[in-house]
């Protein structure tokens, strides 16, 4: 699973992005959502609590500052579609997700902040066509860090970075900016 | 994130904490909107065994639990006293090792013993959940109750509830008052003194024997079933005077706050503890009870069952 | 043979503090034994055979203890325990002396099943055992069974302990029958009707675990009940395991008014109330049940002032599968022979210091002996040699798996005590020691 830790205060940690830079990725991201879909009025974007909320409203503040359309933020949580009952020994925290139905003629956008193993879409995607069968699903993440055990790739990708298995990724996203970054941690 | 829950089992409300409870009303709030979606199934449980075993009969229940179970993805299988070796005379215990050595994951015990659950619970790695046990408790009506009031009053510390009836044999009452005193409400018992015993004040509650003084200033009255096929008649001497006194006729009804919650846990005798239109009206929340314990029950089961053995 | 027919066989228990309420002696000496009986220092002066040297140092040397409050069983309930195996747990707890109750299957109410009980002690059991007989047939409540065949027999009590003669006519011709035969009848206080399928105490914890309560009154109605009869027929009952506050103020009354009326208590009703059963323990479940702090105090002060005068256990074997039930479904009783001492020194003797340990002595000994009218209970010249000695300070934990009683179930597994019995002798033997 994604390292999400807040703490950043390691001495063997190093800043990868910072506040500029993830705002730039952002953005990059909202340009390339418009391109790829033509009609916006179709796009909802499916945030994985909690990181995947805030970048996910980023986002669709982003696009709608462009072009002046508002698009819809839902949550999707993946607690309860995860694969690991029966070897988890701790529970994660359910909570609701709320997506925009009906889903029929719907492009989702599944929004994270690290792509990892690639389970936690994988679950996203099984919780989404619970509600109903989006016309397409499409994945947006701030940093894709590789280490893939299921055949699953991003359509947007704020930064490629290439991580060892044992180093952490650490994002905070904060009030202010200068509190901000992505960093490596080597445990 | 993490879960802060610890237990294997839910036995009853007095022994939670009131970040438990609120844990378990959360989680269920997760867990009602599933049954919002076109498909109303979430695999958190696939794979786990689930047992309902009824030695006291109840279909309300065991259905609530059985449908809890296979929105989780669960299994589920049922057992009642009828069909079960205890009519062989098997004592509990053998037939609760059975089902364990046939690797059920969780069992859903209802029984006319109080304890019941717990000596279970004691014996066996698999979660036990308490589906009411004798007039002890019934853990998941009291927390359907509760969730059904935290949903439509927003809170629950400050309210003021009302319960009315047979206290005395209710394990829903018990439930009911340990949620609800640790959550701040403020629980007046009301009903008949052989049925409401004074012993009842050392929960933190007040005892009332006057109905028509308590409705008004109730947020919430929650009428047990007043189970007079069964009573001994030397509790009350008959559902006639029992009426009169502690029934919830539209007459009485009037004394309520227009925004007053009518709960019943079912099953209800119309025209003994509630008037039947009273039951239909707008401020009964009697199917939102039923609604609720679905989504109560699949937190509780996602709580205790979802670890690893 | 206990007593071989050979030239005298002596004992001499050296420097024990001997301590006989019968003859109120307590003194720190040497106490002597002959061929099974207490005595004089002068039978041994030319003893010419070997001597048995007993050091009691720093222990009590006290006449063997009469616990007159036991369920042996048999015949019946071998799985349970049998008459072999309670007397071992009886010589283990330091009692050289217990009482059996009737409720046996069959039940002791005939001559046929006292002569039984009567002949498979004398075969297999170590101490004394004294069968107690029915009051009524069957324990049925509704006619009397035949006192005086089973006093004949060698009963030397009536109770239907376990169960409570209802019918008010019926205990007072049984009490006027007794008197007749000379027997005291031992009752067990409980009104059915106020007790219905009451569990636990009625209060605070039958309210919270909603099991169905045994009310203080039931078994103080039955205390005032038998009170009247006493006064009426002008013999004796005795109230067996007191628990609630309220008869002992009944009790307490009536002997000041000379009314022949008395009680008894065992260990588990002052050394626990009911929030004891708050896991529904079956262990803890008792009949009487476990009352209150409030029952507790007004026991020990009952004790202390001596409205109560006699100590048992209500020994109460069940096997482990019985016990390991529901609890409302549970057999209510624990075994008690092997703890009581201990329970009973460490709580009256030593932290409420309610009773000095010779008092303590003399519930467990003269008192029974006196109502029962049993040559036992006492250290003269010439009695049998029936001895404890008692270890008042030592510390021990108990362990239930260790118990000579063929049951395990106790609520006292793990508890520290301070005082228990060191050596049991019975007619001159050691038939237990520590």
């Amino acid at each position: 699973m994604n390292e999400k830790k807040t703490n950043t205060s390691s001495d063997k940690s190093i800043l990868v992005m910072d506040a500029a830079a993830i705002r730039r990725a952002l953005r990059r991201i909202a340009h390339e959502i418009i391109e790829r879909n033509p009609d916006l009025s179709q796009i909802v974007l499916a945030g994985i609590p909690s990181r995947g909320n805030e970048i996910g409203r980023r986002i669709a503040e982003t696009i709608s500052a462009i072009e002046r359309v508002s698009v819809p933020v839902g949550t999707i949580d993946v607690a309860m579609h995860r694969d690991d009952v029966g070897t988890r020994t701790e529970l994660p925290v359910v909570r609701a997700s709320t997506l925009p139905l009906p889903l029929e003629t719907r492009t989702v956008v599944i929004i994270d902040d690290v792509l990892f193993t690639g389970r936690t879409v994988r679950a996203a995607m099984d919780a989404i066509t619970s509600f109903g069968r989006p016309a397409r699903i499409q994945l947006a993440v701030l940093i894709d860090r590789g280490h893939r055990e299921l055949p699953i790739r991003a359509d947007y990708v704020g930064k490629n970075l290439p991580t060892a298995p044992d180093e952490k990724v650490r994002l905070r996203l904060g009030k202010e900016e200068s509190d901000e970054g992505v960093w490596l941690v080597k445990e | 994130m993490t879960t802060r829950w610890n237990r294997k089992d839910l036995l009853g409300l007095r022994e939670l904490s009131v970040d438990e409870i609120n844990l378990v009303l959360d989680t269920a709030d997760a867990f009602k909107q599933v049954g919002t979606r076109e498909i109303k199934k979430v695999p958190a449980l696939r794979g786990k065994t689930l047992v309902n075993f009824f030695v006291e009969p109840s279909t309300r229940t065991r259905t609530s639990f059985e449908l809890a179970a296979f929105r989780l993805s669960a299994d589920v299988i049922n057992i009642s006293a009828a069909t079960s070796s205890l009519s062989k005379g098997e004592t509990l215990k053998d037939t609760a090792k059975i089902l364990e050595a046939n690797h059920v994951d969780i069992i859903v015990l209802r029984h006319n013993s109080a304890g019941a659950p717990q000596f279970l619970a004691e014996r066996l790695r698999s979660s036990v959940i308490n589906a009411g046990d004798g007039a002890h408790e019934h853990p998941t009506q009291g927390l359907l109750d509760t969730y059904t009031i935290r949903e439509k009053k927003k809170r629950i510390e400050g309210l003021h509830v009302a319960i009315i009836g047979d206290i005395l044999f209710s394990r829903v009452a018990r439930s009911n008052i340990f949620a609800l005193t640790k959550l701040g409400a403020r629980v007046t018992l009301v009903g008949p003194s052989t049925l409401v015993p004074r012993d009842f004040e050392k929960l933190g509650v007040t005892i009332s024997y006057d109905i028509d003084k308590v409705l008004p200033t109730a947020d919430v009255v929650n009428l047990l079933r007043i189970q007079h096929e069964r009573q001994r008649k030397e509790y009350f001497p008959g559902v006639g005077e029992y009426i009169r006194l502690f029934g919830l006729t539209k007459e009485r009804a009037k004394l309520l706050k227009p925004d007053c919650l009518i709960m019943h846990p079912g099953p209800i005798n119309r025209g003994v503890e509630i008037d039947s239109e009273l039951a239909d009206g707008n401020q009964s929340v009697i199917l939102d009870q039923v609604t609720n314990g679905l989504a109560v029950r699949m937190a509780v089961l996602y709580l205790c069952g979802g670890i690893a053995a | 043979m206990r007593y071989p027919n050979y030239a005298m066989s002596a004992i001499v228990i050296h420097n024990g503090r001997i301590i006989d309420p019968a003859n109120g002696r307590d003194e720190i000496g040497d106490l002597v034994i002959v061929d099974g009986k207490i005595a004089d220092q002068s039978a041994i002066r030319n003893q010419k055979s070997a001597i048995e040297e007993i050091d009691a140092t720093e222990l009590i040397v006290a006449p063997g203890l009469i616990d007159m409050h036991v369920h042996l069983r048999e015949p019946g309930f071998g799985h349970k325990e049998t008459i072999a195996s309670g007397a071992r747990a009886a010589a283990t707890g330091g009692f050289t002396t217990v009482v059996c109750m009737p409720n046996t299957l069959p039940v002791a109410d005939n001559p046929s099943t006292i002569t039984w009980i009567k002949d498979r002690a004398r075969d297999s059991a170590r101490v004394n055992v004294l069968p107690a007989g029915a009051i009524s047939k069957n324990l049925e409540g509704l006619e009397l069974a035949p006192i005086a065949s089973i006093v004949q027999s060698g009963v030397i009590a009536i109770t239907d302990d376990g169960k409570c003669v209802q019918n008010h006519e019926l205990m007072r011709r049984a009490v006027e029958y007794a008197r007749m035969v000379g027997v005291p009848v031992l009752d067990h206080c409980q009104d059915y009707n106020l007790v219905g399928h009451g569990v636990v105490n009625e209060g605070e914890w039958s309210t919270l675990l909603g099991l169905s309560g045994w009310p203080a009154a039931g078994e103080e109605a039955m205390v005032m009940r038998n009170i009247l009869l006493a006064e009426l027929c002008d013999h004796h009952i005795h109230c067996q395991h007191i628990s609630a506050a309220g008869s002992i103020r009944l009790i307490r009354e009536a002997r000041g008014r000379g009314v022949k009326i008395s009680g008894e208590v065992c260990p588990h009703h002052v050394a626990l109330t009911d929030a004891a059963i708050q896991n529904f323990d079956t262990n803890c479940k008792m009949n009487p049940p476990l009352r209150t702090q409030r029952d507790i105090d007004a026991i020990i002060e009952g004790i202390a002032d001596g409205t109560l005068t006699i100590l048992c256990s209500d020994h109460a074997p069940h096997a482990a599968f019985e016990k390991e039930v529901e609890f409302d479904q549970a057999p209510f009783g624990i075994v008690g022979l092997e703890t009581e001492l201990g329970l009973f020194i460490d709580i009256l003797v030593h932290k409420r210091k309610a009773i000095s340990i010779n008092r303590l002595i003399e519930m467990f000994t003269l008192e029974p002996a006196r109502l029962l009218k049993i040559e036992v209970g006492t250290l003269s010249i010439g009695a049998n040699a029936d001895i404890t000695l008692i270890d008042p300070d030592l510390e021990w934990t108990v362990d239930a798996s260790s118990f000579e009683s063929l049951s395990r179930n106790t609520p006292f597994g793990g508890w520290k005590l301070k005082g228990r019995a060191a050596r049991t002798i019975v007619g001159g033997e050691t038939v237990w020691q520590l």
